[in-house]
């Protein structure tokens, strides 16, 4: 139980440092990679929590492809962070406003009264160990009794994609392109010719 | 209770050493082997100077870059530079925790096995793209760019075809899908998916013929250009270590892991670990092979293949398996 409680505190201090250092650090490269750290840090208190479906998805979507295309995208940017952050002061109050929102929500989250709420009667938050395999949990509630709500999510997943690749794909005219099919089907007959040369006369 | 734990903490520790210490000498053996194959396609004589048949060059060369000098580039970005090789060793070498070589012999019989492999080879891009951009210099810049995106692209496909398997079997765990094998390897039901999961896992190994990360005719050395002396015998460490544990997981998925070929009486007597092995060497064995044949591919050629061949192959032969499974009533439980 210390052990537990030890790496309870490891993983979370980690985690909460880490996000401080995403807002705080002056490279945007280094945000993102404190960034990857908290993730990381996260999918640890899911293991914790006995929920290692979850962490592991959280590893594998978040930091082995939504944070890899970040970085990719922040490493190639060449902001000027010094004037981004001059405008510091004009977005404060807008910022703090949700912050103190997001503070005041958990905080009624917190303090109301469990016993009256609507999930009460549902499993508590607790691992329910050598039962069912939580990937197994997780399959037969999302397929079964959210399965028009996991069918809307994957909906408006399969919208946004659509819109970022209608907003980017452009046909700019005069670019070269690949064709394929036209590459494979060269053959000798086209790409080489054979010519008799006669002696000491050349082409 | 204090006794307990350290008792625990010190059997895990011997566990770790246990896998740990084998997979790097069997690194050491691999890089021997590779140059001793390449050889002999090549009708050369490969090393054979240091011990007999050359067979402790890799210990020579070891020692030789380790005693070099460290240079750590003034324009790099220091403490990047240096974390680079060390989270691709350690990657590489955290994905053991969970194989198993035989039965019970485990360190973590976690129930996510599979995708705890998954995440950690996912992962395996962070040391290259840091490495490429804590250098400051423009080939390992594009090499990491490179690998950035080909490695991104390879693991859907990946994960498609671990999807396949997970149909197959109704359970993450590895040592249950090696079990799941018993009747008959996935490599034959499965075999378009055991081809597309090789290829793929050339590609996130980024070996030949899919090396574009450190394509030498263009990029110098790719991501490790800068790189020297200890660090970069981590990155190749790494390399080759990610190599081993990628042809693990092809023998668990498709080859039967620690199973033999057929469960009479010559060859069930002789222990899991070895079968796990020999399969584990005769993949590696393709893995040189291919590198010794194949030239290498263009990168939009290699973009192609990975999001307009495998991706739609994959995710039909995803709806085929389950269409199958489920009309013939076959669905593990």
């Amino acid at each position: 139980m210390v052990l537990y409680s030890l790496t309870f505190y490891l993983f979370s201090s980690v985690a909460v440092l880490s996000a401080l250092m995403v807002i705080s650090a002056k490279n945007p490269v280094h945000s993102v990679l404190f960034l990857i750290l908290s993730f990381v840090n996260a999918s640890g208190l899911f293991v914790l929590l006995g929920a290692e479906f979850l962490a592991m998805i959280l590893v594998v979507v978040y930091v082995g492809a939504v944070a890899v295309l970040f970085l990719f995208v922040v490493m190639m940017l060449d902001i000027n962070f010094v004037k981004l952050r001059e405008g510091f002061l004009q977005y404060l109050p807008f910022g703090a406003l949700l912050g103190i929102v997001l503070v005041i929500e958990l905080g009624i989250l917190f303090l109301t009264d469990r016993s009256s709420n609507i999930y009460n009667n549902q499993t508590p938050l607790q691992p329910i160990i050598n039962e069912v395999e939580n990937t197994k949990m997780i399959g037969q509630i999302l397929y079964t009794e959210y399965f028009y709500l996991f069918q809307i999510c994957g909906i408006i997943l399969l919208v946004a994609m659509i819109g970022s690749i209608t907003l980017t794909l452009r046909d700019k005219g005069g670019v070269k392109r690949q064709n394929i099919n036209s590459q494979n089907t060269v053959d000798a007959s086209i790409a080489i010719e054979k010519k008799k040369v006669k002696l000491g006369e050349g082409i | 209770m204090t006794y307990d734990i350290i008792i625990t903490g010190l059997i895990i520790v011997a566990q770790i050493f246990a896998v740990v210490v084998p997979v790097l000498i069997s690194v050491a053996f691999l890089v021997y082997a590779e140059r001793k194959v390449l050889a002999l396609i090549q009708l050369r004589r490969g090393p054979n100077i240091v011990g007999p048949f050359g067979i402790l060059q890799s210990f020579a060369d070891a020692l030789k870059l380790i005693t070099k000098e460290n240079i750590i580039p003034s324009g790099s970005n220091k403490i990047v530079f240096i974390l680079a090789p060390i989270i691709t060793m350690v990657l590489s070498l955290a994905g053991w925790a969970v194989i198993p070589f035989a039965p019970g012999w485990v360190v973590s019989d976690i129930n996510v096995g599979i995708m705890y492999l998954f995440a950690v080879s996912s992962l395996g891009v962070y040391g290259v793209i840091m490495a490429g951009w804590a250098s400051n210099s423009q080939y390992p810049f594009l090499g990491a760019l490179r690998s950035a995106a080909q490695m991104v692209s390879y693991e859907v496909s990946i994960g498609f075809v671990i999807i396949t398997v997970l149909l197959c079997v109704g359970s993450l765990n590895l040592s249950k899908i090696v079990l799941a094998q018993q009747t008959v390897w996935f490599a034959i039901p499965l075999l378009p998916m055991f081809i597309i999961f090789f290829i793929s896992a050339l590609a996130e190994t980024n070996r030949l013929p899919f090396d574009l990360p450190e394509d030498e005719s263009t990029l110098v050395a790719g991501f490790f250009t800068e790189y020297s002396s200890a660090s970069f015998v981590l990155f190749f460490l790494g390399e080759y270590a990610s190599m081993i544990l990628m042809s693990s997981m092809t023998v668990i998925l498709f080859l039967g892991g620690w199973l033999p070929p057929f469960d009479v009486y010559p060859f069930n007597v002789v222990p899991g670990v070895i079968w796990f092995t020999v399969k584990v060497i005769f993949i590696l064995f393709l893995f040189i092979w291919v590198r010794g044949t194949f030239p290498r591919y263009r990168y939009d050629q290699l973009m192609r293949l990975g999001w307009k061949v495998f991706l739609p192959f994959s995710l039909f032969w995803v709806v085929a398996t389950s269409g199958f499974l489920v009309y013939f009533e076959m669905l593990p439980n």
